[in-house]
């Protein structure tokens, strides 16, 4: 229980009046970025720099913490409300969790989700604290052949997403990949689908894509709507401001799951929080096909809190993975990195030797974050849900303003607006025609990862492919592919395959 | 535990209040908003260099250009060399759209940091904009790679290293975490009489990642920077075989590849480049803001820090450097291509 003194310690630390209200600024300011479409926690972090050369140590780390996560809370509030995640692991969270705020039930929505983060933030933490050093072994064990496995496995564990309408999902997942051909090829340095641009010798970012495609495309096609659909103001917020007991039982096994789905990702030191998001979504969904009354498509709270919890548990864990290995896997990451260095320490194996008192004040504000993020949103889930009431023509003005801000922040550049408008269309067009969007966004996420690294593992072994196959964790992964495959075979022999919605 | 607005009626329509707290809510968001926004606006008024300054980082927050910018931005607030500093991020194709936005800037009090990489991207890309659109003012500082394995790696030195590659150049791949750790690898292939078209190279997106790749066995070496790699290396988790450097650095127990028969000295130098539109006057303004800037107590340490080692050339040896850099690295392209 040696863990367990220093982190008494590092509460020691961290719990002085000046650092309680570093952590607040922190989360307020977190979830104020965070509910910028566009606008991620990296952004807020790389702004929030300069302050730290201002601060001590341990209270520029405690601001950070509540930064990193508040963005995080915030991104899924806008996710929820108004259909345009700020990020791309908020984007599982729309699928069910607008539906309920459509519902009027915007508020157990915000709640449903604030715990959930919470839940999964607060276990990964705790892991955090407990395995740090072991974290270091395991993620030396994930290359690119064991991504490359993962990925298929996601694909094919995502697949239900496309089943509704099948050549119409397929259209959709084969676009999302297209898209993310565009720009240089990183293997070869070749450059694809440019047209000779410069602009897009990068690729056309995941972010630019979801929120155009996620948020645009939806003030768009409300827009389309707006004379047929009579708007009811009071409806839209209607509901008991928080979970009820019945509600709370019914999310706390999805936020469980959840939050073991995310936890191992958090410890692959690549790759961000999208893909357990998904496979947490698709995992509640499968399991609701099974129950009497399926509830996916109509607002089902497990459909957001389990993606909630498993986004939270990953960045969790991902920031152990920072401190223990040291390795800048991120762009927040990186920030922080170089916020460490600042200070004259270099994240690694050694820091948790040659600075403990810093490292154990920094995860005990990660506890400290999480509390205040929960007591903060809670309450403001009420206030929130009421951005509701706002009329639909201002609130949607409001929102695309906001998304071009963001966007145009992070690059400053006026060509990523007009591809953000390009987008935006693309993305009615598929609302219009009831393409479903899901597939896109995660052929977004999968495609590259699958690629760079079954290229990767390739050149790595000299165009050997039995490089696929030669360690443990792929052979795992294969096997849980086989047998989800085998499952859904099963299912749709025997013709209980219920369809949601 | 019942939420504190939790008494108030669902269904009443809002109160003056209840907008109120509504309005406040939102108003957090601009306010964020505006001063993001403000940030990226560049500096709008005042050609004076010393009332108002923007760095331009060609890169996202978080790499090595940015961190130089923010470094630079510190020192000079600190100092109150400038009235109002500010960094700006102009990401994209390999730091060549930053090129051609500050190519076309009309005002002199802007400063981009640039370097190896920009020029790596003009030459693979055949980008329309190109160093030479922009003037440079100052070169500040290199950095040196590190030829490394990992620590379980058979290899004990350099030739160790050089016998198995050339024995076989295919099989050993090396890794980088941007196209200068690239560079060095072709250019250490020559020098070892390897063909830089036989080598196997998996890029990886940044130092972490390609560290990572040495560590999950997915490469064999590297020639990473040395600020990613001496962490690493002290920590035992990698091992240095030689640094990429004139001559030995301080405190660092390994030979230069120089020392060991290698004639490898490419760096990763980083200078600052002003708009073309610049006066002879405005580049004598700049260069003694950039040299009070580097002797400020914070640059050196900032310098320490990241392992950089401080290079200052002005003037038209510093235009015949950057030429003859971009001559030497569209050699290396042409033979990585063949």
């Amino acid at each position: 229980m040696e863990q367990l003194d220093l982190l008494m310690q590092g509460f020691a630390g961290a719990l002085t009046p000046m650092n309680i209200l570093w952590v607040i600024v922190g989360c307020l300011l977190g979830t104020a970025v965070g509910v910028l479409p566009g606008l991620g926690s990296s952004m807020a972090v790389a702004l929030l720099l300069p302050m730290t050369f201002a601060l001590d140590p341990t209270a520029a780390f405690i601001l950070f913490a509540g930064v990193y996560f508040g963005g995080l809370f915030g991104d899924s509030t806008m996710a929820i409300l108004l259909n345009t995640p700020g990020q791309a692991s908020a984007i599982a969270s729309t699928f069910e969790g607008h539906r309920m705020a459509n519902d009027g039930r915007a508020p157990q929505a915000l709640a449903t989700a604030a715990i959930g983060a919470f839940i999964g933030g607060m276990v990964a933490s705790v892991l955090v604290v407990f395995l740090s050093p072991t974290l270091v072994a395991l993620s030396s064990s994930f290359g690119p052949p064991e991504f490359f496995a993962l990925a298929l496995f996601a694909f094919v564990a995502t697949s239900s997403v496309v089943s509704d309408n099948v050549l119409k999902g397929l259209a959709a997942l084969v676009l999302g990949i297209g898209i993310t051909l565009v720009g240089t090829d990183g293997v070869s340095g070749l450059t694809r689908f440019t047209l000779g641009s410069p602009q897009l010798f990068d690729g056309i970012s995941l972010v630019t894509v979801t929120v155009g495609v996620l948020a645009l495309g939806e003030v768009l096609y409300v827009v389309s709507r707006v004379k047929r659909e009579r708007e009811d103001l009071e409806t839209r917020v209607a509901g008991r401001p928080f979970l009820s007991r019945k509600e709370f039982a019914e999310a706390a096994p999805a936020w469980g799951r959840g939050t073991l789905i995310g936890l191992p990702f958090g410890v692959i030191p690549a790759g961000g929080a999208e893909v357990p998001t998904f496979l947490a979504y698709e995992a509640e969904r499968r399991l609701d096909r099974r129950r009497r009354v399926p509830k996916f498509g109509k607002g089902a709270i497990r459909g957001l809190a389990a993606p909630e919890a498993a986004g939270n548990a990953t960045t969790g864990m991902a920031m152990g993975a920072l401190l223990a290995l040291g390795l800048p896997v991120s762009a927040t990451a990186a920030i922080m990195l170089a916020a460490f260095k600042q200070y004259g320490l270099q994240p690694g194996p050694l820091l948790f030797d040659r600075s403990p008192e810093l490292v154990w004040a920094l995860l005990a504000s990660f506890f400290l974050a999480m509390v205040v993020l929960l007591i903060i949103n809670l309450p403001f889930a009420q206030l929130w849900a009421k951005l509701l009431l706002i009329p639909k023509p201002q609130l949607y003005a409001g929102i695309t303003l906001f998304c071009g801000l963001g966007i145009y922040a992070t690059s400053g550049a006026a060509f990523d607006l007009v591809l953000l408008l390009v987008i935006g269309v693309l993305g009615f067009v598929m609302r219009r025609y009831d393409y479903p969007v899901a597939p896109l966004m995660i052929g977004m996420v999968l495609g590259p990862l699958a690629e760079s690294s079954l290229r990767d593992a390739l050149l790595s072994s000299v165009g050997d492919p039995r490089v696929l196959f030669s360690s443990p964790i792929t052979l795992v992964i294969y096997a849980l592919l086989a047998v989800v495959i085998a499952l859904s075979v099963r299912n749709s022999v025997r013709k209980r395959t219920r369809r949601d919605l | 535990m019942p939420p504190v607005a939790g008494d108030e009626p669902q269904d009443s329509p809002p109160t003056r209040r209840r907008a109120f707290s509504i309005g406040f809510g939102v108003l957090a968001v601009p306010v964020i908003g505006v001063a993001a926004y403000q940030s990226i606006r560049a500096a709008a008024g005042g050609t004076n260099v010393r009332a108002n300054l923007t760095l331009v980082a060609p890169a996202a927050a978080g790499g090595g250009w940015d961190a130089f910018q923010r470094e630079m931005q510190q020192t000079m607030r600190s100092n109150s060399l400038v009235g109002n500093v500010q960094v700006v991020n102009i990401p994209g194709a390999g730091g060549t759209i930053a090129l051609g936005s500050v190519g076309q800037l009309n005002e002199p009090n802007t400063l981009m940091v640039g370097g190896t990489g920009q020029i790596a991207a003009q030459i693979q890309f055949s980008t329309e904009s190109v160093i030479t659109d922009v003037t440079p003012i100052a070169r500040v500082v290199e950095e040196y790679a590190v030829v490394t394995v990992p620590a379980e790696s058979p290899h004990q030195d350099l030739e160790s290293l050089l016998e198995a590659w050339r024995s076989d150049p295919p099989a050993m791949p090396w890794t980088g975490g941007g196209s200068f750790d690239q560079l060095v690898m072709t250019d250490l292939a020559l020098a070892a009489g390897i063909a830089p078209q036989e080598t196997t190279y998996i890029s990886s997106d940044g130092g972490g990642e390609a560290i990572q790749a040495l560590l999950n066995g997915t490469a064999q070496a590297t020639a990473g920077g040395f600020a990613d790699m001496l962490p690493q290396i002290e920590a035992g988790r990698l091992r240095g075989l030689g640094v990429v450097a004139p001559e030995r650095l301080d405190g660092v127990d390994i030979p230069t590849l120089t020392e060991l028969g290698y004639d490898v000295t490419l760096t990763n130098w980083r200078a600052l480049f002003a708009p073309p539109v610049v006066t002879a006057e405005e580049i004598g303004e700049l260069e003694v803001l950039i040299t009070e800037a580097v002797a400020a107590p914070e640059w050196k340490d900032a310098v320490k820090r990241y392992y950089w080692k401080e290079v200052p050339l002005v003037g038209e040896e510093l235009t015949q450097y950057v030429a003859d850099e971009t001559e030497r690295i569209a050699g290396l392209f042409a033979e990585i291509n063949g």
